[in-house]
């Protein structure tokens, strides 16, 4: 399998385990790309590097808060230095902060929308001139379907991801011609850590949601690692400012 | 054609060996390159076309590419010729695993209140109810089976504005909404139903249409037109079980015309 062969890629909050950052870290690495991985959590992140190595995989882990604007600049530079180049970037790191409007503290707000949105759009502006010098690029944004659809408890959460979707968007039109593409990403509910956060923050809410999905199951962190897959590869060579939907049916429902 | 500086390497690498794919319109355009690109995969080819000379083209291809191929001339505005086409398909081949609702049209290009009843009427018939008859017969037989998947062409003006291309943009809105909905209605019986929404192809449709297809470019982002493969490679994506949690979804392949 080679649909990644050599590309070189940065995949932010690789460690959360199941995660969507982990299991798109599996599937490129099976398909042969050279892999940055980043995270806060250097625990869960060393024993991932430990996981793809012994697959064969080429792999650089760099602990990374999202929201440094220089440790961003970091990843970068040591990216292109270790392999020579940019050619994916994978803007995965999120948290979920849910709770009813009324109990939103500042701190919250700023958390929230600090990790899921700002540190999307520092990701974005220090990739571009990386993947201009490497003559062009693939960005995949995480955002969520609570970008596009109004949900109880997730009102900050949905700011950010809605932030991300348009960030992606004019990423994709102020550098469609420098090769870059940018797409945003939209997974329903998938088996990962965060819907365990979710679970625990608010368990009844968080059940209705389950039974919510057409498909009549959540999703598994492998599903949304396909979609990744093909955003970031050349096969989706004319997708750019898209808005892929890995929900299960659940916007449509 | 603006941006050639990385090479681009578009090909797919999704293994359909034995699966059975239905491609309607599949004799010239888009619907030609998915069953080209289908049978590259390995799959088992079901082309239908309204134009026996299209038709006849696409299947001495398949054929001599090894492919094994069932051609059906076909018009998808008569029930009754679309579900001869699916007894057809399940007398040859037992099946249909997968189907690529692709047949359309378009009027030439003229401003809305110049668009005779008769013209909307046609790209109605076509565009919508042909995908909606031949969903009807897919899903009839797919429920049978217990599993299937549809990948419906829509357009990037299902999301988006044409000025002069009332009665298409009209039909491809409404492909968008019938395939969410009916998506859902079959989600928890393992067929997924997908849209697929190019920007513009310099297919014989297009050409038709429009002189000048470096205007049309700068619709997109990317400032050039996709290529058939580039749309291919959004249904084959949809179709396999790469995109196995995704249903009721519209996929963009359109060089970022509708991000715009």
């Amino acid at each position: 399998m080679s649909r990644m062969l050599n590309k070189i890629a940065i995949i932010t909050g690789a460690a959360s385990n199941p995660g969507l950052g982990y299991s798109t870290v599996m599937r490129f690495a099976q398909e042969g790309a050279k892999l940055v991985i980043t995270d806060i959590d250097m625990v869960g992140l060393a024993a991932v590097e430990k996981e793809i190595t012994a697959m064969g995989a080429e792999v650089l882990a760099m602990e990374q808060n999202v929201v440094d604007e220089q440790r961003w600049q970091e990843v970068i530079d040591a990216t292109v230095e270790r392999f020579g180049g940019l050619d994916v970037l994978v803007n995965n790191a999120g948290i979920a902060v849910l709770k009813p409007i009324s109990e939103y503290t500042q701190a919250d707000y700023n958390m929230q929308m600090d990790v899921n949105l700002r540190s999307v759009f520092l990701g974005c502006q220090k990739a571009v001139p990386a993947m201009k010098d490497s003559g062009g690029g693939s960005i995949v944004n995480m955002s969520s379907v609570a970008g596009m659809r109004a949900m109880a408890a997730v009102s900050v959460y949905g700011m950010a991801k809605a932030g991300v979707q348009i960030l992606s968007k004019c990423v994709a039109i102020e550098h469609a011609a420098d090769g870059v593409r940018c797409n945003s990403l939209h997974p329903g509910l998938i088996e990962t850590n965060i819907q365990n956060d979710a679970r625990r923050d608010n368990p009844e809410g968080h059940a209705q949601l389950g039974t919510m999905v057409p498909f009549g199951r959540m999703g598994y962190p492998e599903e949304v690692a396909n979609c990744v897959l093909f955003l970031a590869s050349d096969e989706a060579s004319y997708v750019t400012g898209a808005e892929l939907v890995v929900d299960g049916g659940l916007i449509a429902g | 054609m603006t941006y050639t500086k990385k090479t681009i390497n578009p090909t797919i690498a999704i293994d359909f060996t034995d699966q059975v794919v239905l491609v309607t319109g599949a004799g010239a355009g888009l619907g030609y390159s998915c069953a080209v690109a289908f049978a590259n995969a390995g799959a088992k080819l079901v082309v239908t076309d309204i134009s026996r000379e299209g038709l006849d083209k696409v299947v001495q291809e398949l054929k001599n590419s090894g492919t094994e191929v069932l051609g059906l001339l076909n018009d998808v505005t008569h029930s009754s010729d679309v579900n001869a086409m699916l007894e057809a398909i399940v007398r040859r081949f037992g099946r249909l695993d997968i189907a690529v609702n692709n047949a359309g049209i378009a009027t030439p290009l003229q401003e809305f209140h110049e668009v005779s009843e008769a013209e909307f009427d046609r790209v109605m018939a076509v565009n919508l109810k042909g995908v909606w008859l031949c969903m009807q017969a897919e899903i009839r037989q797919m429920l049978k089976q217990g599993r299937g998947r549809i990948v419906n062409m829509a357009s990037a003006t299902s999301r988006n504005t044409y000025p002069n291309a009332s009665p298409y943009v009209t039909s491809k809105f409404a492909v968008a909404g019938l395939t969410r909905t009916v998506a859902v209605e079959y989600a928890n019986r393992d067929i997924r139903i997908n849209a697929i929404c190019p920007g513009n192809v310099a297919t014989p449709l297009v050409v038709s249409l429009v002189d000048d297809l470096s205007v049309l470019a700068k619709k997109h982002a990317m400032n050039r037109l996709g290529t058939p493969e580039e749309v291919a490679n959004g249904v084959m994506f949809l179709a396999s079980d790469l995109s196995s949690f995704s249903t009721g979804s519209l996929l963009e392949v359109d060089g970022g015309w509708n991000a715009i």
